[in-house]
């Protein structure tokens, strides 16, 4: 059980956004597609275990602030008299397209999105995380073609069910695609499937913006 | 360690040093781990002070010990209020998230191993998270935990690895050139992405960038030599 499963990830998280999420500052929907992509790649997650070990280290280091005796009274009141209600995750069935933080955000498995149509056959699901940044779910129906197209601020696309193409190469299962606002590219869905993605965009929704850029591409706004 | 060398730093164009930077997690905590075992004595002296600690929070796992937890707590709760009040809680709310942050250790001992994490990691975490609580009003999307085989006994060797790891990481941090620390430590907490730092300091965002990349650089090749 604790081999370790093939890694056939390509695209992986950036320094940046890995020390990002372990020190906690990123908008909640990109921790979101950060901890989706850890969920499908170990590369990335045993990374994700070194930034937490330099947080450790780094805060061993860190000018001290005294705590006064009430404090410490306080938390062993907390501990003897404190309820302590063990925040479990609920549990949600595995799910061969959604990884488990995913899943807690559409509060079920892929059967249980709720999608909206957005033109040429494309479909999209907000998630719902805190505003100063978006989460959603895309679905892409297979061979749509894509006009080449610019977009504003970083733009996140996680594949978790088929494919696409550009120049960067291939993305498949679990490949992030980082793509920063003077990016221009041309990718292709996979012929063969219809393609499901995470897509994070950290720019304020501007009037183009109302879609993420490969939504744009797809439906050639 | 530090995750990937990413070939193009899209932001400002420039090509990283390509250099593929080893993926240090993997050898570091795996066969690294074995042979920093071997070499343990005759080159690492023990910290008596993680020592401490370790023992401390398995006696707050195994026996709820409260004089364990007060030792605990005085040795992590100034650098957690410092964390606290430096991601930009006053003094009292940061000392109601200390108490919080420390009940949370008590209760969450059971899940303390000391093969995965060091002390001072497991509570960053910990601290981590109940900043994005309280600071950030924001939820915390975790990965999925790995389909691990049943639970096997804790292993020694490991966490005497892991240990010797830790403090050579503290060390590498405490070598590293002042201007290099200061930003690390503001990426982690100072509650700023890179841009803000920039801002902030009024340093170019280039400069910060690669400021860190220089950081995480000397500190993967610190923690690649033996």
């Amino acid at each position: 059980m604790s081999d370790k499963r093939p890694n056939t990830i390509t695209h992986h998280l950036t320094d940046e956004l890995l020390l990002g999420y372990s020190a906690g500052t990123l908008p909640e929907a990109v921790n979101l597609i950060v901890a989706t992509h850890v969920s499908l790649c170990d590369d990335c997650r045993a990374a994700v275990e070194a930034y937490d070990a330099l947080g450790g280290a780094t805060m061993d280091h860190l000018e001290t602030v005294d705590v006064s005796d009430a404090c410490l009274d306080g938390a062993l009141d907390l501990i003897r008299n404190g309820a302590w209600a063990a925040p479990d995750r609920p549990l949600v069935p595995q799910d061969s397209v959604l990884p488990q933080p995913l899943r807690d955000y559409v509060g079920g498995s892929i059967e249980d999105v709720k999608w909206r149509p957005v033109g040429m056959g494309v479909k999209q699901a907000i998630l719902p995380t805190t505003s100063d940044a978006s989460a959603r779910l895309l679905y892409i129906p297979a061979g749509t073609a894509v006009p080449d197209h610019s977009h504003g601020g970083m733009e996140l696309t996680l594949v978790l069910k088929g494919a696409f193409s550009d120049e960067d190469g291939t993305f498949a299962r679990g490949d992030i695609e980082v793509a920063h606002e003077d990016m221009h590219h041309t990718p292709v869905a996979d012929i063969s499937e219809d393609c499901i993605c995470l897509a994070v965009t950290d720019a304020p929704l501007k009037f183009k913006g109302l879609l993420p850029r490969i939504a744009q591409r797809f439906v050639g706004i | 360690m530090f995750g990937h060398a990413s070939p193009v730093d899209s932001s400002d164009g420039h090509t990283a040093p390509t250099a593929q930077l080893p993926r240090h997690i993997e050898t570091l905590f795996e066969s690294g781990r074995k042979k920093s075992v071997d070499l343990q004595r005759k080159t690492h002296p023990k910290d008596p002070l993680s020592e401490n600690m370790i023992e401390a929070l398995i006696r707050i796992r195994d026996n709820r010990d409260q004089d364990a937890f007060v030792t605990v707590f005085r040795h992590f709760a100034p650098r957690v209020k410092a964390f606290l009040m430096r991601s930009g809680a006053d003094a009292t709310l940061a000392e109601e998230c200390v108490q919080e942050v420390m009940a949370t250790v008590w209760h969450k001992a059971a899940q303390f191993d000391p093969s995965r994490a060091s002390v001072s990691t497991w509570i960053f975490t910990i601290a981590r998270n109940k900043k994005i609580d309280v600071l950030r009003k924001q939820r915390r999307p975790e990965p999925e935990d790995l389909p691990w085989g049943p639970e096997s006994e804790p292993d020694q060797a490991e966490a005497l690895g892991l240990q010797q790891e830790s403090e050579k990481l503290g060390a590498a941090i405490a070598a590293l050139p002042q201007k290099q620390r200061d930003l690390i430590e503001k990426a982690y907490f100072g509650d700023l992405s890179q841009s803000e730092i920039a801002e902030q300091t009024g340093l170019p965002l280039g400069t910060i960038k690669s400021r860190i990349r220089l950081a995480l650089d000397r500190l993967r090749h610190a923690m690649d030599a033996t």
